[in-house]
């Protein structure tokens, strides 16, 4: 985001008072050169395809994004009002860089591209999301994916 | 799992250490940096993704440039060209005394903007609520009048169906103020919608109201998940996890 220095002192006070997880070690996970891997994304921007289940505080699980959606059945559905939306209401792939990823899938940049996308929402504990990131992880090997681009908001 | 993430605040990101990290300084809810921006949004994406041939970790790397003309720093030369497209002040008939009313001709009046808006980009992202805009606006007028009005939902809350309809008036409008002719700065359009609409009015008015209510998500809208920290200048943040 724009740099802590550039904001007014009660923003940059509560941001910098947000807790954050840390962790006893720093796991690490090789794998195949860029161009052989399969990529799947991973919001945090409460994203849903119309009609699904909207986010609510507390909401701990994901919704499923197919790779094949089409752009005008997004929606999204974070409960925070401290982000802009405009962004995302010209153009889904400011948030969510799905097409981006399949041109570059296209140019052979990577290898291939997820069937399936995920969304989570972000003002939610993630210490409660834990056992559902245990779960996502299981779908994405069937999946056969290998790499995993976070993508926050 | 590989994985390598956008991060919008790098301190957090500090003290997280995941193994993969591009810090951008960009504005909050727009992590590629600018909408409609090809090439830009691919140069940040394929920075990302060039972490994953990182030999170790964890790796924290910044993204090297601002967003080109990203609206949260434009200019007052830049918002010249801001035109409004509802009438600022109130005709007096349209003060507070029938809020439904006033908000449904404010509705009504920013939809051929809306509607250009539409026909333009192909979608739109109003429609979490299920309700079209004149019933979410009858709805908000609706608990402004009595809290315990119904739920238009049978599978919402009171609170829930709130929350919705809030945020699908709020994408309304400014899906709607984003047609118009000129660069508008994120700040404007906030400032726009918060102090100068029926629907800003409203929601103001909707605080205290929600504050006071049992309903659990109404609560949470009083005081964290209606009126942006911008608006309130700090005031009522929520103290565990936000954005």
């Amino acid at each position: 985001m724009v740099r802590l220095s550039d904001l007014p002192e009660w923003e940059r006070d509560y941001l910098s008072s947000l807790p954050c997880p840390t962790f006893d070690s720093d796991p690490w996970v090789d794998g195949p050169p860029l161009a052989e891997r399969r990529i799947a994304i991973i919001s945090t921007a409460g994203l849903q395809r119309r009609g699904d289940r909207p986010f609510m505080e507390g909401t701990a699980d994901f919704r499923v994004i197919p790779g094949n959606v089409a752009t005008g059945d997004m929606v999204m559905s974070h409960i925070s009002v401290n982000f802009d939306r405009t962004g995302f209401q010209q153009d889904l792939n400011v948030v969510f860089p799905l097409d981006r990823l399949n041109e570059l899938a296209d140019e052979g940049v990577i290898g291939s591209v997820a069937d399936f996308h995920y969304s989570f929402m972000g003002a939610t504990d993630p210490r409660d999301m834990e056992p559902t990131v245990r779960h996502l992880a299981g779908l994405l090997k069937d999946d056969a994916v290998d790499a995993v681009l976070l993508v926050p908001v | 799992m590989a994985t390598a993430q956008i991060a919008l605040v790098r301190e957090h990101t500090e003290q997280i250490r995941p193994p993969r990290a591009l810090w951008v300084p960009f504005s909050l809810g727009r992590p590629l940096g600018v909408p409609n921006d090809t090439a830009f949004q691919r140069r940040v994406l394929i920075s990302v993704l060039d972490l994953f041939a990182a030999e170790s970790g964890p790796v924290l790397v910044d993204f090297p440039d601002d967003a080109p003309g990203d609206p949260a720093g434009a200019s007052e030369e830049e918002m010249e060209g801001m035109a409004c497209p509802v009438p600022m002040a109130p005709t007096p008939e349209e003060d507070d005394d029938d809020r439904a009313a006033a908000l449904t001709r404010e509705i009504t009046r920013l939809g051929p903007w809306y509607d250009l808006t539409v026909d333009k980009r192909g979608r739109t992202t109003v429609g979490i609520s299920g309700l079209e805009m004149e019933d979410a606006a009858r709805y908000v007028a609706a608990i402004l009048d009595d809290p315990m009005s119904d739920s238009p939902r049978d599978d919402l809350s009171r609170g829930e169906a709130l929350k919705l309809a809030c945020e699908d008036l709020r994408a309304y409008y400014l899906e709607a103020v984003t047609a118009q002719p000129g660069h508008t700065s994120i700040a404007e359009r906030e400032d726009w919608f918060w102090n100068e609409t029926h629907a800003g009015k409203a929601f103001w008015a909707l605080k205290p109201i929600c504050q006071a209510s049992d309903d659990p998500m109404m609560q949470a809208m009083g005081n964290y998940l209606l009126v942006p920290r911008s608006q309130l200048g700090g005031v009522g943040a929520n103290p565990e996890y936000d954005t």
